[in-house]
């Protein structure tokens, strides 16, 4: 049986800082997970990746990243993905500096 | 030191122009990221977790004041004021802009420096023991072999697409500081019966998914034949590597695979092939590179200086016990900078601390800075006389820190913290352990330990050769860490063996604790270290600490 779904964001770094941001409804970029599209259906999944990666102009490496709902909207579930909302965890540099 | 001649000038200036229309060509969208990403990692520049990283290539590990200076205005200019000492002699940055990196591989040109080949395919930055040119009892200084090594493999035609990385590493003394066996070739200078100078040339060693100790492919090969064979190696390996399975690329597997003597077969009619083409340009090169190297005038004057401020300040004797070595010139030391303040991220120097290492080399140290692939800076040639004032100095700078070769003085990869391939942090572990040791005030106590850490398989942290080796993975989506013992990363290397089950990461930093507490009580007396005593006693004492209730369980 195959697995079942899990739910996801679309995320990348961007293009010129470096840093992860999260494809939204809206196909824009946002530097907070909680903006981000929560995608729930597999077929929308492929496709809105498929859109996400049509246009790299701004982004790069695109991926699917597991998500769950909070109350502010997605985020993470795993540590990496957790990591990337907020930063190294030596010094208060990149996303917790702001 | 070597300085780059016009044809070295000409080359990376080409480059920097190249790769900063490149930047141009992505930025306006006429190269995808799949077209320009390979063109990024050729000239260092990655994309980790949180931005972009630019690793810069320190030859040998050998730096001058200018250069070193240098790096103190990239991090200040282009980054968040600091930089990061790798085990491959590297610095990388860990917050540059895309848009500056042109100009930061230009500011890099204006000193003699480069990133090209810190990534990718290719034969990496030649690492060399960190001690080179000062230490006692070696034979030959062996960077001018690198700096050699450095010319023909940059840029190499034949050697820019390899089937995986491909790392050498350079020593002139027995006693190995560079981890030569861990390497993809190993050379160590040495002499035969009749007193030439010559290689013992060691292959196929690397850490990694699969740990190999190097094996020697000749015992000794003379020393105008380095280039031609180091060559014959390389393009052995280019048509035998394997191209199918990233993980069984590298040349440790092409010989495992293989066989030792069907390689040696290999090489020795390549390089009978090869080595007349060569025609002696090699060996003209090499001793216009020497002439460069040529050690600096020591001079002989009083050490009393000296002596009285080990008597009259126990932190400066204390810091001159750990962190100096002994110099080949009398009157002289090594000493090594540890950028390992406990409780700080290892091998992080602040752009500040850099200047400071920078004016110190420049007034008391014949111009030269090392950096150790165990992320500390060294200061290769210091009159004895003048170390009351670099201590000083050095104090000034939070640059004192007496641990070096002790339980703090740990290599930390930078893990899940910043790196994309990561499956757990290996910087706050180090951090952890550094600052609870120096809470107990036992790390004097307990002696010479390495501990070595990694955030995942591929192993930059070498925890394979730690006496104590912890490795960070995922299990399950949370942070788990494996210990390995009694590894060793001299020339006596020796891989650690797994202890048992991974800790969690609130459980590792105790469990390290009790294991080295465990050690004082099983050592024979205080001059027995931590490898020594595993190596009397074996495994088992040490995982019955490790796991105590599995032990109680046994003796029931
Ligand atoms: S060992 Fe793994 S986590 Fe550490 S720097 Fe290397 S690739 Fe990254």
């Amino acid at each position: 049986m195959p697995r079942a779904f899990t739910p996801k964001v679309i995320t990348a770094n961007a293009l010129l800082e470096g840093d992860a941001i999260w494809f939204t409804q809206d196909d824009t970029w946002s530097r907070d997970i909680a903006e981000a599209e929560f995608i729930t259906d597999e077929a929308h999944a492929d496709i809105r990746l498929l859109e996400a990666r049509a246009d790299q102009s701004l982004v790069a490496g695109v991926y699917l990243a597991e998500a769950k709902l909070s109350d502010n909207g997605p985020a993470p579930t795993h540590f990496r993905e957790a990591f990337r909302t907020r930063g190294p965890s030596n010094y208060a540099h990149g996303k917790q500096e702001a | 030191m070597y300085v780059y001649n016009d044809f070295d000038e000409a080359f990376v200036r080409e480059r920097v122009a190249q790769f900063r229309g490149q930047v141009a060509r992505r930025i306006d969208g006429s190269l995808t990221e799949d077209e320009f990403k390979p063109l990024r990692l050729m000239n260092g520049l990655y994309l980790q977790l949180h931005a972009y990283m630019l690793r810069v290539a320190v030859p040998y590990g050998t730096l001058n004041s200018a250069q070193m200076t240098q790096l103190a205005h990239l991090a200040d200019t282009y980054d968040k004021g600091y930089g990061h000492f790798t085990t491959r002699q590297n610095i990388q940055y860990n917050w540059p802009d895309l848009r500056d990196v042109p100009d930061m591989l230009s500011d890099l040109a204006d000193v003699g420096m480069h990133a090209i080949q810190t990534s990718g395919n290719t034969i990496r930055n030649v690492t060399a023991d960190h001690f080179a040119g000062a230490a006692k009892g070696e034979i030959e200084d062996p960077r001018p072999v690198a700096e050699l090594l450095r010319q023909w493999s940059t840029d190499h035609p034949e050697f820019q697409s390899l089937p995986r990385k491909f790392k050498i590493a350079v020593t002139g003394c027995e006693a190995d500081r560079a981890v030569i066996r861990a390497h993809d070739i190993g050379l160590r200078v040495v002499r035969n019966g009749e007193g030439e100078i010559g290689y013992e040339v060691i292959v196929g060693g690397g850490l990694g998914r699969t740990p190999m100790v190097g094996k020697v492919l000749r015992t000794f090969l003379p020393k105008a034949d380095l280039l031609p064979y180091c060559e014959a190696i390389v393009s052995v390996y280019n048509l035998l590597g394997r191209r199918d399975n990233k993980y069984k690329a590298r040349i440790k597997i092409t010989l495992h695979e293989n066989g030792l003597e069907k390689i040696q077969d290999l090489v020795e009619s390549r390089f009978e092939q090869i080595a007349p083409l060569f025609g002696g340009v090699d060996q003209e090169l090499l001793a216009e590179i020497e002439h460069s190297f040529a050690a600096p005038a020591f001079v002989s004057k009083s050490v009393d200086g000296y002596e009285a401020a080990r008597l009259a300040n126990p932190a400066f004797r204390s810091w001159s016990d750990t962190n100096l070595a002994e110099h080949r010139a009398d009157g002289y030391a090594i000493v090594s900078i540890s950028i390992k303040k406990h409780g700080a991220t290892p091998g992080d120097a602040t752009s500040d601390q850099m200047r400071v290492m920078a004016e110190l080399a420049a007034r008391f140290g014949h111009d030269e800075l090392r950096i150790s692939h165990e992320q500390n800076v060294i200061l290769p040639h210091v009159h004895k006389s003048d170390l009351p004032e670099i201590y000083a100095a050095l104090r000034a700078a939070d640059l004192a820190t007496a641990n070096i070769g002790l339980i703090s003085d740990i290599i930390a990869c930078p893990g899940m913290d910043y790196c994309a391939l990561a499956t757990a942090r290996s910087i706050p572990v180090a951090q952890q352990i550094a600052t609870r040791f120096d809470e107990l005030k036992l790390e004097h106590d307990v002696g010479p330990l390495k501990i070595k850490i990694s955030g995942c398989i591929n192993a930059c942290g070498h925890h394979h050769v730690g006496h104590i080796g912890i490795l960070g993975l995922d299990r399950a989506g949370v942070e788990n860490y494996q210990i390995t013992l009694g590894g060793d990363g001299t020339q006596t290397t020796t891989i650690g063996e797994r202890a048992g089950p991974g800790f969690g990461a609130d459980d590792i930093v105790p469990a390290i604790e009790r294991l080295v507490l465990g050690y004082l009580d099983l050592r024979s007396d205080s001059s027995e270290t931590f490898l020594q005593a595993y190596r009397r006693l074996g495994a088992e004492p040490f995982k019955n600490i490790l796991y105590p209730e599995k032990a109680q369980k046994n003796a029931a």
